[in-house]
């Protein structure tokens, strides 16, 4: 499997990077050179393997339904950007 | 010869078009509803942040739910109960083992730049529900799986200038996404099929329900394709939709927006359409759809889940009466038609409020006809619900109990919930108080019937030759001699007598 430029452009999209287009010649090569090295783990034999969601054999714990945090609001507002009243703000966002 | 005067006004041409269109070319409506059932905890999905509506806000939001960095989600047990009492009521395959993957997209309201969602692995899998149909019948719609996910925060755009404000106490609170299959036909279908999953979460305890609060949110997948074709047209998703009246109302309107593009050779988009109640229309919401690839995998934060059988077996009995078990039994145990036992049961606090009538002694049929009647549209017209009705079960079974018994008539007895409901009393003292007991007196109902007989001989000529229908002139005469308190049978009987 290999990317070709579109894909690369469209992947910088989604993870919200901007970048032009000489770096994007770069990172095809890069990623596609990244990829050709994972394509290697295709070729191990999973038929009889069971999908793997977590390399830890366990089961998730459980927390009782208890409220247990306290308002730290003002902590919280006070490493923040910007605030307002209680809000946090950012640039608005255009629906 | 005359002009033909053909009025083609009122609804104009655009309308016309469409019926003649409609009757030429037969479209079918497919839709699917994704329901967001909020998950009534104490506390968050993955932390010990309140989920208290109405709070200040970010003040129930934790180092969790703002995704601080070094934190860690703890999955909370009841909300996978709930879940699983869901799965359980829908008679749906449960998966034993699920697990919690990130759903990636960068918007303000989401501070980890993922949800914690299911997805390969939701925890209910398939299922299915029945709905009563139009036709009187029912129809089965599936389900196509439930799963566990936190909600988002809310952004307020109007608040600010030039800024879009955050507020993160609804982050992390639980919600169970509930996805049908594409089985509804039409607008009135779907609603039908969302008004049984909103009673059937509030019968299992796991919502409120509350639509203005956002705790009950349907989304509705919405294509139509020509009739006998098997392949389904291209669908949008329409959000926003905050009550069934506008479930119906914005999947109508989107119907006709298709058929139009359709007809006039064009395509539909595949797209994410908010419904405007304002504007009684759909609109694109293009910003969301550009990138539209969530990159799903699995939350290493969390381990799978793993249900063991003895927590399903202690769930399952666990359970309450279904509505459709409750539906049943009330039209078995108390006679009462469908319709009837359809309505009652719709909502767990009706159902519970009629059945503590017929536990204190009043009559199946009548009590049901006011609970249906005088006291729905009275909680209605006043916006109460039933948990909050001023007048209790037990004294309206008083009142039910007098019109039986024939202390009262059925159209004093309106005069009588109106003063109960404006808390002038209970039932017995305001029938003394007013003087509303219904004449038992033959007697005394012979000698007013005499008298109105005596005074009406041109009407009585009329009935003797025929005209039977002056019967209720009669007993209107009556009624009103006797201010309503004559049992409406009784004079019926004595005046058959009286004029024959």
């Amino acid at each position: 499997m290999s990317l070709n430029k579109e894909q690369v452009k469209e992947i910088a999209q989604l993870a919200k990077l901007s970048i032009n287009d000489s770096e994007i010649e770069q990172s095809t090569i890069e990623l596609n050179n990244i990829l050709s090295l994972m394509a290697e783990l295709g070729k191990i034999d999973t038929d009889h393997v069971e999908p793997m969601a977590h390399p830890l054999e366990m089961s998730q714990r459980l927390r009782e339904d208890v409220v247990s945090e306290a308002d730290l609001s003002e902590e919280f507002q006070a490493i923040a950007p910007k605030t307002g009243k209680q809000h946090f703000l950012v640039p608005t966002v255009i629906e | 010869m005359p002009p033909i005067n053909f009025k083609l006004k009122p609804i104009g041409i655009q309308s016309y078009l469409r019926i003649f269109r409609g009757i030429i070319m037969a479209w079918e409506t497919v839709i699917g509803l994704e329901i967001h059932s909020q998950l009534n905890t104490k506390s968050k999905i993955f932390s010990g942040a309140s989920t208290e509506f109405g709070a200040k806000p970010n003040t129930q939001a934790c180092a969790v739910d703002l995704g601080l960095p070094g934190v860690l989600p703890v999955l909370n047990k009841e909300a996978v109960h709930m879940a699983l009492r869901f799965g359980l009521a829908v008679n749906a395959k449960i998966n034993q083992h699920s697990i919690f993957e990130r759903k990636n997209y960068f918007y303000p309201d989401l501070p980890k730049g993922y949800q914690i969602s299911q997805f390969e692995i939701p925890i209910v899998g398939k299922g299915a529900i029945d709905i009563s149909t139009k036709e009187g019948g029912t129809k089965m719609v599936g389900i196509t799986r439930a799963h566990l996910e936190e909600d988002a925060g809310k952004s307020i755009h109007d608040l600010y200038e030039d800024y879009s404000a955050i507020d993160l106490n609804r982050a992390g609170t639980p919600l169970l996404e509930i996805v049908s299959e594409p089985d509804m036909r039409s607008a009135k279908e779907a609603v039908a099929y969302a008004k049984k999953i909103h009673a059937l979460v509030q019968y299992i305890g796991i919502c409120d329900g509350n639509m203005q609060e956002g705790s009950f949110r349907c989304d509705a997948n919405v294509s139509i394709r020509k009739k006998d074709t098997e392949e389904l047209g291209t669908r949008t998703e329409l959000k926003n939709i905050n009550s069934f009246k506008f479930l119906e109302k914005a999947i109508n309107i989107e119907i006709e927006r298709q058929q139009d593009i359709l007809e006039d050779g064009g395509n539909v988009v595949q797209e994410t359409r908010l419904y405007d109640a304002v504007k009684d229309e759909t609109r694109s919401m293009r910003t969301k759809e550009e990138a539209n690839d969530y990159k799903y995998f699995p939350d290493p934060d969390l381990l799978p889940v793993d249900i063991e059988n003895e927590l399903l077996t202690e769930i399952k009995n666990s359970l309450p009466e279904l509505p459709t078990e409750k539906k049943n039994r009330f039209v078995s145990e108390f006679g009462l038609s469908d319709y009837d036992a359809e309505n009652l049961t719709a909502q767990k606090s009706l159902a519970d409020y009629y059945e503590a009538m017929l536990n204190d002694g009043a009559d199946a049929k009548v009590s049901a006809n006011w609970v249906m009647g005088e006291l729905s549209a009275s909680l209605n017209k006043n916006q109460i619900d039933i948990q909050d009705s001023p007048i209790s079960a037990k004294e309206l079974s008083e009142l039910v109990k007098r019109i039986n018994d024939d202390t009262i008539s059925g159209k004093i007895a309106k005069g009588v919930f109106k003063d109960m409901w404006e808390g002038n009393g209970r039932v017995d003292d305001i029938i003394q108080n007013q003087g509303l007991k219904q004449m038992t007196d033959v007697g005394a109902i012979e000698g007013i019937i005499d008298g109105i007989i005596a005074n009406n001989s041109e009407q009585v000529e009329q009935f003797k030759a025929g005209n039977t229908k002056l019967l209720g002139y009669f007993v209107g005469q009556v009624m009103k001699a006797t201010q309503g308190k004559a049992n409406p049978k009784q004079v019926n009987q004595i005046l058959n007598e009286k004029l024959s």
